[in-house]
């Protein structure tokens, strides 16, 4: 049972990352808003897995916020702001799709070559998440680097707080009330970025971010 | 105790008043009037506590846990009548002073505080508390550099002053902080019980040094101090000259010889040279300065030299144990602070009514003084000739004490101290002869000759208060030249406290003779030389008078006896000041002097022209000043990056930690 149990467990966190990496090719915006609510999808299963061999009830509840906010909510209220914006047919890269998944498999090494031996001493189901959470969580960083749009920009941002919340349940002993207050607190931030977006979006007709760098006297 | 805690109370009341009856007429009266009166408190507190047990007292107050420790000893009694003189006689002079400032509410809510600062400083027992009342007095001071902010170089002297009083209250904390130990107990009490390693007792002495020295005006931390002294109101000049570097002095004894144990020789080496260098360095500075406030504050730095020479020699003979003459150079040291306390402020007070009655600090457009501000001018020498060291004013007596420290020439067996004494006393000589001719210069250019402008010539004499707190502080320079025995006796519970060991009292000899070791070797009797000095002089006031004024004198007609009337013809501060310029400025200021001499027949003037350089300005501050401003300079391309670049710049510092991190395990 302990096998199973564990490569279910090994295969969803895999999964996460597996559709991290579909994020990174993703150049329309409805198909990466897609992809997200997959991605939240794959967190909430991964988290329910988690509730159900740990046995504790209250990361079901962490699971449904997944499902609820990160896998519903929060990929409407975006293809909504998309499609009131009119950036639905944007396409964007700024690095070649290419080099970027190139990039984000050296930080998945990068992760697990970190992660593995520092936590040796875990419980390995911990051990395995804690590394695939690290490497969601720079590839979330990596997309917010690489893309320009400010929707990618906060896709990004969803997808790095999924890997933290994943790290989070692989933990035993994660009181809620901190999965909660982190539920909030991006719904919070994703509240006032959603507001910005519409600011940056009255006055520059655009929201690429190079915008607000020329507006600055930057080179963009 | 209570008193002087209920006193500094009554300080801190005061300023809250006066912020709300700044602008009225009687603010400045109830202010003043309130701070002579609380200040005497204190004096009178400190005369009688000197003698008494020590007092100790814990309020509820500050740092959760710990409370506010507070301790009256003989030193810190000692320091109180510092205070206490010093502020009575400021807030005296200011009542009639303060009458002229242009901003009374820049100036009098912080006068106060400043005064209880200080004293809270004093009362101190535990270095939370310490600190806390040390940044008190910072920032009130500064409040006050900061009262005549529209002047030029004000702001700029504030300023750095502002920067200085950080620097050396980061210091003492870092001194706090390695002595409290492991087990953080900042009480006084505790920092005394432990006993520190090695190491760890020579950077809290070292810490101590620079961060008391930055505060007192110790070379080469006292670039702030001729720029902020001066630019204060001149009461608070007086203050802060002739109070707050004693209370600097008081930071370095209480630590060094209270809270520390014995400190190695080659500490006391680095304060002898210290000492004699910043003795020679602020004489010379101040020969050659034309502004008056900025030579007396020049001159605050050589008396903190001289005091902090006598500091080196007693830390040199505690190392080696030799306790008649810690207690002889302590004496000298302390004796020296008061002395310098009474006349810096009889100075700065002269200063401030020269100012007030023509305008100018410049030396070179006064004059003549010595006719329109005869009582002025009176106070004036007596606290030049004190602070030349000349007999029989009180500058002779303590500095004669330091000189007999230098020259007891025990056989020292460490070559530092062995090297550096004989070294000092030859600076010290120095620095009292410059001294001697700096204020021969400073009086004789303001007061003598003829006016050199039209506001020297229209000058009144100052006003009554201001006059009384002159003559008063004059009185007090020539009592404690007279009297230097009643003064050593007064210290002697002081050095009992710190050296287990006090000088013979001397009250008892005839003729009120000193003699600090023993007679047969060397003694000085001031009211015999003020006897004697004072009928000579009558005698040969009386021989000119009767001989040479009424004698028959031949002159050239239709000059009225006068060759030359125009008043640019006198002795100039700078004609006075270049031998010495020539002969130590050329090294130690890099002074050049190019003069342009027309050809015979060329009608355009003949011009000299002098530069000079601030040589430790140059070498230590101002690559200081450039590093910060090129790396500010870079850092600031930083400020102006895109959402992506910083992006960026946090993702790439994640990925190289975590690399770092994998190729180390």
């Amino acid at each position: 049972m302990h096998g199973l149990s564990f490569d279910i467990a090994h295969m969803l966190a895999g999964a996460l990352v597996l559709v991290s990496f579909m994020m990174l090719y993703q150049v329309r915006l409805y198909a990466l808003l897609n992809v997200l609510a997959l991605h939240a999808l794959v967190l909430s299963l991964s988290v329910a897995w988690q509730a159900h061999i740990q046995g504790s009830p209250h990361l079901y509840v962490t699971a449904a916020i997944a499902l609820g906010f990160k896998a519903i909510l929060v990929p409407w209220a975006l293809r909504r702001m998309v499609f009131r914006m009119g950036v639905h047919r944007e396409i964007e890269a700024v690095v070649s799709v290419g080099l970027t998944m190139l990039a984000g498999m050296a930080l998945v090494a990068l992760s697990l070559e970190v992660m593995l031996p520092v936590t040796a001493k875990a419980d390995p189901i911990a051990r395995e998440d804690i590394a695939l959470a690290l490497s969601v969580v720079l590839i979330g960083l990596l997309m917010m680097v690489t893309r320009r749009n400010a929707v990618s920009q906060v896709v990004g941002f969803m997808s790095l707080e999924n890997g933290i919340n994943l790290a989070a349940t692989g933990a035993r002993g994660m009181p809620l009330v901190v999965e909660i207050s982190i539920a909030f607190s991006i719904l919070i931030a994703f509240i006032v970025i959603g507001i910005f977006l519409f600011r940056i979006r009255e006055r520059f007709d655009t929201v690429d971010v190079g915008a607000l760098d020329k507006f600055r006297g930057g080179q963009g | 105790m209570e008193t002087v805690l209920i006193a500094i109370l009554c300080l801190l009341l005061l300023g809250m008043i006066a912020a709300v009856t700044a602008r009225m007429p009687i603010g400045r009266v109830l202010t003043y009037g309130g701070c002579l009166i609380v200040c005497l408190v204190i004096l009178g507190t400190g005369l009688t506590s000197i003698a008494g047990p020590i007092q100790r007292l814990t309020l509820p107050l500050g740092l959760p846990g710990s409370g506010t420790h507070l301790r009256l000893d003989a030193l810190a009694s000692f320091f109180l009548v510092l205070t206490g003189l010093g502020g009575a006689g400021a807030s005296l002079f200011a009542i009639g002073y303060g009458r002229h400032e242009e901003e009374p509410a820049r100036v009098l809510p912080f006068y106060p505080v400043f005064l209880a600062g200080m004293n809270l400083v004093i009362l101190a027992d535990d270095a939370f508390t310490f600190l806390f009342a040390w940044e008190l007095m910072s920032i009130s001071s500064w409040a006050l550099v900061m009262a005549q902010h529209r002047e030029d170089g004000n702001a700029h002297a504030a300023f750095v002053y502002m920067l200085m009083a950080a620097f050396s209250g980061m210091t003492l904390l870092l001194a706090f902080g390695l002595l409290a130990g492991p087990s953080g107990n900042y009480a006084f009490d505790a920092i005394r019980a432990v006993s520190p390693s090695n190491g760890l007792a020579s950077a809290a002495l070292l810490l101590a040094l620079i961060g008391t020295g930055a505060k007192a005006g110790l070379v080469p931390l006292h670039v702030w101090l001729p720029l902020a002294h001066p630019a204060a109101p001149s009461h608070v000049s007086a203050l802060m000259s002739g109070v707050m570097t004693k209370i600097a002095i008081y930071g370095f004894v209480r630590i060094v010889f209270d809270l520390l144990p014995t400190p190695p020789w080659w500490f006391a080496t680095i304060v002898l040279v210290l000492g004699g260098i910043t003795a020679v360095l602020g004489v010379l500075h101040a020969m050659l300065e034309r502004d008056m406030k900025r030579l007396l504050a020049f001159s605050t730095v050589e008396n903190i030299g001289i005091v902090f020479v006598a500091l080196g020699l007693a830390l040199a003979f505690k190392a080696n144990a030799f306790t008649t003459g810690v207690t002889l150079a302590l004496t000298g040291a302390f004796f020296h602070a008061l002395n310098h306390t009474v006349f810096k402020s009889l100075l700065f007070f002269g200063a401030g009514a020269v100012l007030n009655a023509t305008g100018h600090r410049d030396l070179e457009r006064l004059g003549g003084l010595i006719h329109r501000m005869p009582r002025t001018a009176v106070a004036v020498l007596v606290g030049c000739i004190a602070i030349s060291a000349l007999p029989p004013l009180n500058g002779f007596a303590s500095e004669w004490l330091i000189f007999q420290a230098i020259l007891l020439r025990p056989e020292l067996p460490q070559w530092g101290p062995k090297l550096a004494l004989p070294v000092d006393g030859a600076l010290l000589a120095l620095a009292a002869a410059l001294a001697a001719a700096c204020f021969v210069r400073a009086f004789g250019i303001a007061f003598l000759g003829r006016p050199r402008s039209p506001a020297a010539e229209q000058a009144r004499e100052t006003d009554i208060w201001s006059q009384a707190a002159m003559l008063i502080f004059a009185g007090l320079c020539l009592l404690g030249g007279i009297l230097p025995g009643v003064v050593i006796d007064f210290l002697a519970p002081v050095l009992q406290a710190l050296s287990g060991a006090r000088i013979a009292p001397q009250v008892s000899d005839a003729w009120l003779t000193v003699a600090p070791i023993t007679a047969s070797r060397s003694s000085y009797n001031g009211l015999l030389v003020f006897l004697f000095i004072s009928g000579s002089a009558v005698l040969t006031v009386a021989v000119i008078h009767r001989f040479a004024s009424s004698g028959l004198r031949r002159a050239p007609p239709w000059d009225c006896g006068f060759p030359d009337p125009n008043p640019a013809t006198q002795y100039t501060a700078a004609s006075f000041d270049q031998p010495i310029r020539r002969v130590y400025g050329a090294v130690v200021f890099r002074t050049r002097e190019k003069v342009d001499m027309p050809s015979p027949g060329d009608t355009r003037a003949a011009s000299i022209a002098k530069t000079s350089h601030d040589t430790i300005w140059e070498l230590a501050y101002a690559p200081i000043a450039r590093l910060i401003l090129a790396v500010a300079t870079v850092l600031n391309l930083m400020q102006h990056l895109t959402i992506r670049r910083y992006l960026g710049f946090v993702f790439a510092a994640l990925v190289i930690l975590l690399v770092s991190l994998t190729l180390w395990q």
